[in-house]
């Protein structure tokens, strides 16, 4: 597959790394940028275990197209093909790192709030300034951040459109590290081959539980994961892994 | 480009920024501080660029803010200072300190109020023997700012950086040096050379390490031993993928000089 917006590469056969490739509009998301993200997820072979999703060591993503937005009024954003896109993103099942450097506003905040875990380097710059347009987040924005943040924290970054740095970030738990922009890359990889270690089917089980927290109450989400517990119980994996633990060895999971 | 209020000059990997306002002792106002902000773009933007000076024209380095300036003292109306500091000195001092070369402050005359903290933020303070440093916020009812209250009690300890701030007295070169405050002095016959021949030093010196080095100790300031470990790892597997780590090991094997590239 080719694409325009965005470059692929697998790393250890085991961990696929998406950059976007438009730095020249600082990775703003076009449609098509969202749609080829979205195919290569859909797309994934089984071998990928992890993704890093980055915009390289400038920019992670300033955030929507402007020039598409300014056409677009009420009946064409309801119905518009976008959401597919970010669904996609969002019911993927293997776990996503953003790797995160520079400014990451808008669109792109909302991108790296569907990956699983936020690395920044030290440069980066969260936001959502769309209040600025006079328009609001229309991606998970508003929803994602009180989640992580809390709601002061969210309403401050949200009803100002005010940037707040990486350390800040942190502390506001929106995102898990901050490292040297130097090194973004290398640690969000570090991550992503520990998970790569582990058992696939063991890892997608956590992320779908840990996410059925945002549309469930705490009754129906311990439901959910007691049954995919079940589920986790019956695999290959786990009897290698628990054999693996008893003959003090490493386990070699297969994701079966 | 053509600067009116700094003079920008560059050559084989040096780059000197003059303060050039020396009718009112290179006093930072609007239009300099816009300056101020294109010029260190550009320095960031040249890669070829391994060493920074920062010096000032005339008899002073820097007095601080032009206290002329209508941006802090119009008569009209009630001026936020802050909102001065948020969007001028803030990002100026920011800019210096996470400068990714090493930057030196060759300090020609006085410096006073943001004039010191600007020396402050930069790697290697370098002074003749005749200049002071001066805290004159505590003169005018105000508050030290670019940094000050920041990096002097780090650097000169609480009790006389309440005694700089507090009072405002002249802080001769050779007391500051020997407070800790600033990096070397030296006559005003030797400066100009003493200073060329460090930055003719860092022009061919592994500029990716040293922007490592400076990141590792600008941030131990506000690191835990635990943090600064974590650091230290990953700042030292970046610097592991250099080409210049590659030609220190080569040059060292091979018992000859190291020819660093700066990457």
């Amino acid at each position: 597959m080719s694409f325009k917006d965005i470059k692929v590469d697998i790393q250890n056969q085991s961990i696929l790394v998406i950059t976007l490739n438009r730095s020249d509009v600082f990775n703003a998301l076009r449609t098509n940028t969202l749609k080829e993200i979205a195919s290569v997820l859909i797309t994934c072979s089984d071998e990928i275990r992890c993704v890093v999703l980055t915009g390289g060591e400038k920019v992670f993503a300033a955030g929507a197209d402007i020039n598409e937005l300014d056409v677009k009024g009420a009946l064409e954003s309801i119905n518009d093909v976008r959401t597919s896109y970010w669904e996609i993103i969002k019911e993927f099942k293997k776990p996503i790192i953003a790797s995160v450097n520079g400014f990451c506003l808008g669109g792109g905040c909302e991108l790296a709030m569907h990956c699983d875990i936020i690395i920044a380097g030290d440069n980066a710059q969260f936001g959502q300034p769309e209040i600025n347009l006079g328009i609001m987040p229309g991606a998970g924005g508003t929803q994602r951040t009180v989640k992580a943040m809390g709601k002061s924290n969210a309403m401050l970054m949200l009803l100002t459109g005010t940037f707040i740095d990486a350390k800040a970030a942190q502390k506001m738990n929106l995102i898990s590290e901050v490292v040297p922009v130097q090194t973004t890359m290398l640690r969000s990889l570090e991550i992503a081959k520990l998970i790569a270690s582990k058992s696939p089917l063991a890892a997608s089980a956590i992320k779908s539980a840990v996410l059925a927290s945002y549309d469930n109450g705490l009754s129906a989400s311990l439901k959910y994961e007691k049954m995919v517990f079940s589920g986790v119980l019956s695999t290959q994996d786990k009897k290698e892994g628990i054999q693996a633990f008893q003959e003090k060895r490493k386990p070699k999971f297969k994701g079966i | 480009m053509a600067f009116e209020t700094i003079k920008y000059e560059s050559s084989e990997g040096i780059a000197t920024v003059t303060f050039n306002r020396p009718e009112v002792f290179n006093s930072l106002n609007e239009v300099m501080h816009k300056e101020l902000k294109s010029v260190i773009s550009i320095i960031k933007k040249d890669k070829s660029l391994r060493v920074l000076i920062i010096t000032g024209e005339g008899k002073a380095f820097c007095a601080g803010q032009d206290l002329n300036d209508r941006s802090v003292n119009n008569e009209d109306e009630e001026l936020d200072l802050g909102e001065s500091i948020e969007r001028k000195y803030n990002p100026l001092i920011k800019s210096i300190y996470n400068l990714e070369i090493p930057v030196i402050c060759k300090i020609n005359g006085v410096a006073a109020g943001a004039g010191v903290g600007i020396a402050l933020a930069c790697d290697f303070v370098i002074a003749h023997e005749k200049v002071s440093f001066i805290q004159a916020f505590c003169k005018i009812g105000l508050v030290p700012d670019s940094g000050n209250s920041y990096f002097l009690p780090k650097l000169v300890g609480m009790a006389r950086a309440k005694e700089l701030c507090m009072l405002g007295d002249k802080l001769p070169a050779q007391t500051a040096l020997e407070y800790g405050l600033i990096s070397r002095v030296y006559s005003i016959d030797t400066i100009d050379e003493e200073v060329q021949k460090l930055a003719v030093h860092f022009s061919k010196a592994p500029t990716y390490g040293l922007s490592l080095i400076k990141k590792a100790l600008n941030e131990s300031n506000d690191n835990t031993l635990n943090e600064q470990l974590e650091l230290e790892k990953n700042l030292q597997r970046a610097a592991g993928h250099s080409n210049d780590y590659k030609e220190g090991v080569a040059a060292f094997l091979a018992k000859r000089t190291p020819e660093f590239k700066g990457n």
